[in-house]
């Protein structure tokens, strides 16, 4: 396993692209920790957003995951191509002959998206951790460590996400297509999600039905946590409406996402084993 | 002396295209093949089959007696096929590290490997720097990390200048006679014929010879004459048991023997008879004289 994941290190670390699109990415990461100095100071107007509660634990874990998984486009990029590339330049074929087996060398791909996921997954711990305990107004250990599921959430996410990604970079062989691809799927998400909504089903049903759907799925996760802020909360409750969102992750959630892992894995391998190089 | 490769009734279809169809041959250690064939007729796809990349279709193959799975057995095998593929952003150091990890040995030999194929001293230029006949050694040097059981080289010279040639040759002799096993594929028979004790030829996917490449020779030779007096040596040469069909064109007189004469004997004989030759060489049809005959015959 470390033999695999050291052949691939060797390539992507080699490649220039992919390393300033990694290092990018982990400092992208890392300045979520810039938005605590966003402060107005406009004479009676003080404005400091580290003081509105983004930062309190166990919320700091709901925030930092959503807004840090946007970033992940950055690694998606290096997935498609790190796949894609080895399609162009046919290395793919010499590394097959000599010696690595098909399912190695989807093994090896895998585990690059595994160890990507969690090396994100720490890092977002590690700069929460340090920005709450700076900023958080609680900072009782037990309250500190409520909540990190989203942590989990989160793995699951990235991980389902690249693996999205190494599937269409197996399957259409060139990187640009494959981003479009997965431009594409969206759109066609959100269409299938307007027809059904439109012409069979209620609002609930089609959020169900949409569930099942990989983004969709994928997104679910970890959802919006804006309307969890104590601010945002009671200007609702000065409105008259009552926000009644269930933030929390749910186990069938984590599964689905699961389950398209491995069907994009296992697909990806199919794909592989079936095709002529 | 052990088997490297069996292939039994390997079949493999392109849809409607048979690129191979019912082959068999063993691999013997020791020896080197060569793999002959026009374009087209099933050498590359033969190759990719056994090299794990393309899928056949019906048939089975071997590597060393069938004890261990295909890419374990590759890790013996050092093979390259067409083109040179590497990282091209990468060095060729960088390069044959990566081969070393996949192969899983150790990084040891990659300057004498480099040295061998006389690329040392670009060990740390990028792939996409290289010429064609550099990354084509560079191909062979990757392909020898392991110091392979068979060393498998599919069109080795296609698209190089003639020195390029000259130095992927030069590089195959030498390790030839360190006593590898290899297997070339190629369309050009002299190549062949200079370095291959056996050879399997291929036409349309089908076998049509595979065995030693002097029983292929199987002739006895024939000799070409000329002389002053045509009329004389070639009704002489009619009437002489050893000689099967003569030919005569341009004045060349060219006679097939049907059992063993040497050049001597005949001259000797010529002289008795008060014929004079201006001309008597004594040759073995060549290598590429019998692929056509061979290749023609089943056209026929």
């Amino acid at each position: 396993m470390i033999r695999l994941l050291q052949i691939e290190f060797i390539k992507l670390w080699n490649n220039r692209a992919s390393k300033v699109l990694i290092i990018s990415y982990f400092t992208l990461l890392t300045s979520i920790a810039l938005v605590a100095a966003i402060k107005f100071d406009i004479g009676p107007i003080k404005f400091h957003l580290a003081d509105q509660g983004i930062f309190n634990f166990p919320y700091i874990w709901h925030f930092n995951t959503f807004i840090t998984a946007f970033f992940k486009l950055f690694l998606a990029i290096v997935i498609v191509s790190m796949m894609s590339n080895e399609y162009s330049n046919k290395t793919i074929k010499q590394n097959l002959i000599d010696g690595l087996s098909k399912k190695e060398f989807i093994l090896s791909k895998f585990l690059t998206v595994v160890t990507f996921s969690l090396v994100s997954t720490i890092f977002v711990f590690i700069v929460s951790l340090i920005l709450g305990l700076i900023y958080s107004d609680f900072n009782e250990l037990s309250i500190i460590f409520t909540d990190l599921e989203f942590l989990l959430a989160f793995f699951v996410k990235l991980t389902g996400f690249f693996s999205f990604c190494l599937f269409l970079g197996v399957l259409v062989k060139r990187s640009a297509f494959a981003l479009g691809f997965l431009i594409l799927w969206q759109v066609l998400e959100g269409i299938f999600r307007g027809i059904i909504r439109w012409k069979f089903f209620d609002s609930e049903t089609t959020d169900t039905i949409m569930g099942f759907f990989p983004l969709q799925a994928m997104f679910n996760l970890i959802k919006e946590p804006f309307s969890r802020l104590g601010a945002v909360q009671s200007v609702a409750n000065q409105m008259g409406e009552k926000l009644a969102l269930d933030y929390y992750i749910h186990w069938y959630e984590i599964v689905i996402v699961v389950v398209w892992i491995a069907i994009f894995i296992y697909g990806s391998y199919a794909i592989l084993k079936k095709r002529d190089l | 002396m052990s088997t490297i490769l069996t292939v039994n009734h390997l079949t493999k279809k392109f849809g409607h295209l048979t690129a191979v169809k019912d082959l068999s041959f063993t691999i013997e250690k020791g020896n080197v093949y060569g793999i002959l064939g026009p374009n087209g007729s099933g050498k590359s796809t033969t190759l990719g089959i056994v090299l794990n990349v393309v899928n056949k279709t019906n048939g089975e193959f071997a590597w060393f007696g069938g004890d261990t799975s295909t890419h374990e057995a590759l890790k013996k095998v050092g093979a390259i096929i067409e083109r040179p593929n590497f990282y091209p952003y990468m060095t060729a150091l960088q390069n044959l590290k990566l081969v070393c990890k996949i192969k899983d040995v150790s990084e040891d030999k990659i300057e004498e490997k480099l040295d061998l194929v006389g690329l040392l001293d670009r060990k740390n230029s990028k792939f996409r720097t290289f010429s064609l006949g550099m990354k084509q050694r560079l191909a062979i040097a990757s392909a020898l990390l392991n110091d392979p059981e068979i060393l498998i080289l599919d069109e080795p010279t296609n698209g190089l200048d003639p020195q390029g040639i000259h130095q992927i040759r030069e590089i195959i002799k030498t390790i030839a006679a360190k006593g590898t096993t290899i297997l070339l594929a190629s369309h050009l028979l002299d190549e062949v014929e200079k370095v291959c004790t056996h050879v399997v030829i291929l036409r349309k996917g089908e076998k049509l010879y595979s065995g030693r490449v002097d029983s292929l020779q199987a002739s006895f030779g024939f000799f070409e004459l000329k002389s002053d007096d045509l009329e004389k040596l070639t009704s002489y040469l009619n009437s002489n048991e050893h000689f099967g069909n003569i030919k005569q064109e341009n004045g060349l007189v060219t006679a097939i023997l049907t059992s063993e004469l040497n050049a001597q004997t005949l001259n000797k004989l010529l002289f008795d008879q008060g014929i004079i030759v201006s001309h008597l060489v004594k040759r073995k049809e060549s290598l590429e004289e019998q692929f056509l005959a061979l290749t023609k015959n089943v056209n026929a």
